[in-house]
């Protein structure tokens, strides 16, 4: 039976004013958060952008970026940037995996007190943790003096001001970036997978392996982008553990700013920060269809 | 297309002294239980009563605390899961979702090291088995859960495990889907004569699919018998009210070795030991009453002779009460309140009728007087429990 057409506009016209209206209400709980992404993130980059391309004589011109290609040390920044970001990232998986299987195998109020260890360095100040490595790990300090007491080794060892006191406070700070999305990950991995795979005949070993490491690398992916993407832009703890010779772009950056107080030099390496970031994200996005993996399954 | 239906693709299982704590509570509690060779068994009962922690633990998946799980000569009970060769189809299937369903099938014959070209064949044997047919390349959330559930299927048979267990497949698919599958299960089993090990809690399913069924409750076997068996003559109170739908009524001891219902006499104290297999219960005895195998009886006018559509009827007689009648489709169904006995007053007992007959349930309306009649061969007498 067919509705006569003047029944089927009734109301039509109210009707999708109030769909429209619904739309509109929903847009306007975003506008905050909008207005702060525009005022404090789109401006100052469009105007660092724009600096980046002028010269010293306030013309457009790409002597910035020429001089980032003549000088050698901004490709060893840029070097040790990568370096470092990788090696973090390497070593917060080795120490994050084996962490969040750990936590995900717990039953969920143990797993949260545990969380807690991971969390509660997480809550306390970065510069607080930075300086408390270097108590740690300084010559006269308590890990040294530990480890001779002990006959680890007979005089102190450098573990600070280098690349490996750089490495071990990085690695600390970026550690629950990596376990939060991964245990989030492990825990929506059905038990009955597992069973269901060592019922048709595989070995714990393989089991692992073949099921339960494919299903966890979204979570890996993701918390390892984080880590990643984090380390790029790192200022303090290679700047202190690092005792000036771990130079990352950042602590150029702040360099050139404090001691040449040039503008343009440093917005341009903001920018092939940026780029070089955004570019690495892409790359990632291909390879590993990110979307699932930092928005979960869609 | 044929599987492998040779004598050796069974394997008998025989459980004993199987036992399993959780705390204070007796999951299994000394389970002896013997499953023959290609045989189709159901263990059935309610939720937490243990036939989900036997079948895990016939598959490996836990540990008991005491007891011996084995497979023909073969004790099994120290055997890890992954070295027991035994198929599962779980509950929740527990697809791969990161593999396709050809890939999920092959999962098992991979880690067997079956060639690539005999792996193919297998899975596109499966596959026609389950009637997949095609759908080897899908991924697993590309498929509905009738289809699912096939996958899961066909996956715990194609090592050919000479015994499959199945812990509740079907209780995730709609009721119509549900009928057909059971079916499609039953013939499979037929054509793969492997060992079956089935976990259910709904009772249709167990008398559809089961050469027997063993009704499980506090972690005890209550009954292990075929579905009629077990119908026709439930071991006590639990199995009657579980398996079908019963009413129980309390009997009194009569004159001599009589038990009466009010003032019928219903079956003699012999009879009932002997069909308990001769155990003397000093709680008394209760008639368990089926809803379709009471029969509504004509509406006596004159003769005092009890007539069912105008014959004569020579069984049991209950007076009593109408007090709903439902309209089901197929069927309908009356509940009366029994007018006889002074104990057993205030008893409702349901009667199902098919619709077909001549039966008119515009006639049965509530509050009206009814006689049900109850032949004596369909009599059931069953021990009463203690409280």
């Amino acid at each position: 039976m067919a509705a006569s057409a003047g029944s089927r506009l009734k109301h039509a016209d109210a009707l999708k004013r109030q769909n429209r209206l619904e739309q509109w209400t929903l847009l306007g709980l975003a506008a905050p958060a909008l207005v702060v992404i525009v005022l404090v993130v789109l401006i100052p980059v469009g105007w660092l952008f724009y600096l980046s391309f002028l010269g010293g004589d306030g013309q457009f011109s790409l002597e910035n970026y020429q001089k980032m290609l003549k000088y050698k040390s901004y490709a060893r920044t840029f070097m040790t940037t990568f370096q470092v970001s990788i090696l973090t990232t390497l070593i917060c998986i080795l120490i994050g995996y084996p962490l969040a299987y750990f936590l995900a195998q717990l039953p969920n109020r143990i797993a949260g007190l545990f969380m807690l260890t991971v969390l509660l360095p997480f809550w306390t100040s970065l510069l607080v943790r930075t300086y408390a490595w270097l108590v740690l790990l300084q010559r006269k300090g308590i890990l040294n003096d530990f480890a001779i007491q002990i006959g680890l080794w007979d005089s102190p060892v450098k573990l600070v001001h280098n690349m490996t006191g750089t490495l071990i406070g990085m690695a600390h700070i970026m550690l629950p970036f990596l376990v939060l999305p991964l245990y989030n990950a492990m825990k929506k991995i059905d038990r009955d997978l597992m069973q269901a795979a060592s019922n048709l005949g595989a070995t714990p070993t393989r089991a692992f392996w073949q099921i339960y490491f494919p299903l966890s690398m979204p979570g890996m992916v993701a918390g390892s982008l984080i880590v990643f993407v984090l380390c790029l832009g790192f200022y303090v703890t290679p700047a202190v553990l690092g005792g000036g010779r771990v130079i990352m772009v950042a602590t150029q950056i702040t360099a050139i700013l404090e001691n040449q107080y040039d503008w343009g030099a440093a917005s341009a390496l903001g920018v092939v920060l940026l780029v070089a970031t955004i570019l690495v994200l892409i790359l990632a996005s291909r390879l590993f269809k990110l979307d699932s993996a930092l928005f979960g399954k869609g | 297309m044929s599987l492998d239906h040779s004598s050796d693709s069974a394997l008998p299982i025989k459980i004993s002294g199987l036992t399993k704590k959780y705390g204070d509570m007796y999951a299994l509690d000394a389970v002896d239980l013997d499953i023959k060779s290609g045989e189709f068994l159901t263990l059935l009962g309610p939720s937490g009563s243990g036939k989900t922690t036997l079948l895990m633990a016939i598959a490996g998946f836990n540990r008991p605390d005491a007891g011996s799980i084995r497979f023909a000569d073969q004790e099994m009970i120290l055997y890890p899961p992954h070295r027991r060769e035994v198929g599962m189809v779980f509950q929740s299937y527990a697809l791969f979702p990161h593999m396709t369903v050809a890939e999920n099938i092959a999962f098992p014959l991979k880690l067997r090291k079956v060639s690539v070209e005999e792996c193919a064949l297998r899975v596109e044997e499966a596959l026609q088995t389950v009637q997949l047919d095609g759908l080897g390349a899908r991924n697993i959330d590309q498929l509905s859960g009738g289809q699912r559930q096939r996958v899961a299927l066909a996956r715990a048979f194609v090592f050919r495990p000479r015994i499959l267990l199945m812990d509740e497949p079907l209780s995730a698919l709609d009721k119509k889907l549900r009928e057909r599958m059971q079916i499609e299960l039953k013939q499979l089993h037929r054509q793969l004569g492997v060992t079956t090990v089935y976990v259910t809690h709904d009772q249709r399913e167990a008398l559809t699919m089961s050469d027997r069924i063993a009704v499980i409750n506090h972690g005890k076997l209550v009954q292990v018998d075929t579905p009629e068996a077990i119908y026709n003559a439930p071991a006590n109170a639990f199995v009657a009210d579980f398996i079908g739908e019963s009413t129980l009524l309390p009997l009194s001891l009569g004159g001599g070795d009589q038990l009466y219902f009010g003032d019928q006499s219903i079956a003699t104290v012999q009879a009932a030991v002997s069909a308990q297999g001769g155990t003397e219960n000093n709680q008394g005895w209760s008639l368990v009453v089926r809803p379709e195998r009471l029969l509504v009886l004509d509406k006596n006018s004159s003769s005092s002779q009890p007539l069912i559509n105008g014959f004569a009827f020579d069984g049991i007689v209950f007076g009593g009460t109408i007090r709903e009648s439902v309209f089901q489709g197929e069927s309908a169904f009356l509940i009366v309140a029994l007018a006889s006995g002074a104990d057993s007053s205030g008893v409702d007992v349901a009667v199902r009728f098919s619709t077909g007959k001549a039966a008119n349930i515009e006639s049965l309306a509530n509050g009206q007087q009814i006689e049900l009649g109850l032949h004596r061969e369909d009599v059931i007498v069953i021990p009463q429990e203690a409280d």
